[in-house]
């Protein structure tokens, strides 16, 4: 167990590393660099005039579409990983159950190119 | 001595510590190289000279751009989320650096070796989209935020067809290690052992959606220069800006690293009887970003819809026929068993 | 050391949970909520959890939370209106809060363990065996018929969404790759024969 787990040390202290290299970073710049905010050089880009509202606006319901199909087939994923894992060992039952799990979830996918949900428009 | 370095936490920490330094240094002192080796490949392209002013032919161009980013100034936007305006590089960088802690270099070179470790790296590099969103909204500005939405919805769909195509290297090796995923490609052969072979198309799925996942062109959409200025990097600058193309450049090399260690057998020799070692690794590192920084140059960049559909319509299909196809060619044996490597 | 990487996990899943809750604003509480989603795997590794812990990482962080994102940032809240409104609603939630607490205690009151459940706790998984391993199989074997189910639910998630969200728009003009791929040279373009002084 412990030997398990000596080999996660080295990620939870290269996430230590690797945020105070950013930190160092950004510090070096805020120490270093000059700051003479003035309200022109803080305005958000734009292309001369003020900006008219929020940018933070509504946006096309496709990227939600986008997102819970992602889910989906990202839960699919996660299943086939265990199975192709133990593919060596895996039964007859074991191989084709998953053969129809990925029949089903193909079925789905038909279902939604003639739908048309994949077309980005 | 030896006692202290293996059974005290001080000690065993120490050695991490320096083990972890002994990868993330010269990453980052290759890169600074690589930076200028990109830019340089691309100059040669257009029939350009690229960098070559400062130091012997512009070699050390990338360290006077790293002090120009440090001397800087940091303007945050007036409408900025300031925390997680700086947030967001933060994690750009974070999630690129610490998925390198599995990967091995040469047999046994690996700072953690896990039994998940792929799943680890796919996990990690899901979390890079984080960076993108966070930067483009915090900066409240249109162009950042578009460009966020754009480069999220297009690199979550290209993650489906990389998750698929790293099942079939798995089907065939039967288990997720990276070391175990090279040792199974050895084999007599040399070169024709590898996987590039059997699961040939997949390599090239593989590397166009890498290029897509980090953002590259043709698929540099979120900051599509000519219609979106620079995407999410716009309200970016000084530092929090070089550790945006840190974080990209890292992910790209780690993608390089990803290919090479699933296709192209990673540390072991081309030629039988030739010793296997790191040299073999970072050579093959190496191609694979030549060819990334070729496409660079020479690919017109995607439209968004023509993007959209290449990932959904035609990569997610074809890497869940391999999948299958995998499946079925290492359960009955085909191919003299080419797909199942855990049989010879 | 694996006491401390406890304590750390632990309590950044309490501070992840807490200032999701309070957080004013509604992209904020989401990405506390990741910190307690990558925490909380972090507390799976230490159970010995790995394949858990990664496909927290993947499904809730990396996909999940990516939704939340997306719908909390189309969201267009009026945090004065949202106020308001809590505050009718204040007694309500209060009481139903309070029910909830009562049914825990008294959940928790009558809790009884079996006896045997602490050695099937204790090992959980073949010693000889990665988790992964062990799920794979399993999962598609013995739990063949949950596993189909888990596949049907998918499917009624895809339906689901697509009829929820996907709206035809009629305005916009589309692309058929395939039709100009195949699309005959001969046909693509006529010669026209353009007599001086007359036009097409």
């Amino acid at each position: 167990m412990e030997d398990f787990l000596r080999e996660y040390l080295p990620i939870l202290v290269f996430l230590g590393v690797a945020i105070g290299l950013g930190l160092v970073l950004i510090l070096a710049a805020v120490i270093v660099a000059v700051r003479n905010p003035d309200p022109e050089k803080v305005s958000a880009y734009e292309c001369g005039f003020n900006a008219f509202d929020d940018a933070r606006m509504k946006f096309d319901v496709r990227f939600y579409l986008v997102s819970i199909l992602f889910i989906i087939f990202d839960l699919e994923i996660a299943f086939l990983f265990p199975w192709a894992v133990g593919f060596k060992e895996m039964s007859d039952v074991g191989f084709w159950s998953m053969m129809v799990f990925l029949g089903v979830l193909t079925a789905g996918f038909a279902y939604e190119w003639k739908k048309g949900a994949m077309e980005w428009q | 001595m030896a006692e202290f370095f293996s059974n005290t936490t001080a000690g065993i920490l120490i050695v991490v510590v320096a083990q972890i330094l002994l990868v993330v240094v010269p990453l980052l002192v290759a890169l600074a190289f690589l930076m200028y080796a990109d830019r340089k490949i691309w100059a040669a392209v257009q029939m350009r000279r690229g960098p070559n002013v400062v130091g012997v032919y512009g070699l050390l161009q990338s360290f006077a751009d790293f002090l120009k980013y440090i001397v800087k100034e940091i303007v945050v936007p007036a409408g900025a989320d300031r925390a997680v305006y700086f947030l967001a590089p933060m994690i750009s960088l974070v999630m690129a650096l610490v998925a390198w802690a599995v990967i091995p270099f040469n047999d046994g070179w690996v700072l953690a070796d896990i039994n998940v470790a792929i799943l680890y790296v796919f996990a990690i590099s899901s979390l890079e989209v984080y960076g993108i969103i966070m930067g483009g909204w915090a900066s409240n500005s249109k162009y950042p935020f578009l460009g966020s939405l754009r480069s999220a919805a297009q690199m979550i769909s290209y993650e489906v067809s990389i998750g698929l195509i790293i099942i079939g290297v798995i089907i065939s090796t039967g288990s997720m290690n990276f070391g175990d995923i090279v040792k199974a490609q050895d084999g007599n052969l040399g070169l024709f052992n590898w996987y590039w072979l059997p699961h040939l198309p997949m390599l090239f799925l593989f590397f166009i959606s890498a290029l897509a996942e980090t953002n590259r062109p043709p698929f540099d959409l979120p900051e599509a220069e000519s219609e979106l200025v620079a995407g999410y990097q716009v309200e970016y600058s000084s530092t929090p800006f070089l550790l945006f193309m840190i974080g990209e450049l890292v992910a790209v090399v780690l993608m390089c690293a990803l290919v090479s260690l699933l296709f192209f057998g990673g540390w072991l020799s081309p030629i039988p009887g030739l010793p296997d070692g790191i040299l073999w690794m970072v050579m093959k590192m190496l191609l694979v970003f030549f060819v990334f920084s070729m496409v660079k140059a020479i690919t017109p960049r995607y439209r968004y819809d023509q993007l959209m559909r290449l990932g959904w319509k035609v990569f997610l299909p074809m890497s869940l026929f391999w999948v299958v196809f995998v499946s079925f060619a290492a359960k009955f044996g085909w191919f003299w068993g080419a797909f199942a490597r855990w049989g010879m | 050391m694996s006491a401390f990487a406890f304590y750390l996990f632990a309590i950044c899943v309490v501070a992840g949970g807490f200032f999701t809750v309070i957080s004013r604003n509604p992209v904020h509480s989401v990405l506390w909520l990741i910190l307690a989603f990558l925490s909380s795997s972090g507390l799976f590794v230490l159970l010995g959890a790995e394949f858990v812990a990664m496909l927290m990482i993947v499904v809730y962080v990396g996909a999940v939370a990516v939704l939340f994102l997306f719908v909390v940032m189309m969201l267009d809240v009026d945090f004065a209106e949202l106020k308001a409104e809590m505050a009718k609603y204040m007694p309500l939630a209060l009481l139903i809060g309070v029910v909830i607490l009562m049914q825990f205690v008294m959940a928790y009151g009558a809790w009884e363990t079996n006896p045997a459940a602490d050695g099937l706790r204790a090992q959980v998984t073949p010693v000889d065996k990665h988790n992964t391993e062990a799920l794979g199989a399993i999962l598609y074997d013995q739990y063949f018929l949950l596993f189909q189910l888990s596949g049907l639910i998918l499917l009624v998630a895809m339906i689901g969404a697509i009829v929820l969200t996907l709206r035809h728009r009629t305005d916009v003009k589309r692309q058929d790759i395939l039709a100009q791929i195949y699309r005959d040279p001969a046909k693509a373009m006529e010669l026209k024969d353009v007599k001086p002084g007359e036009g097409l």
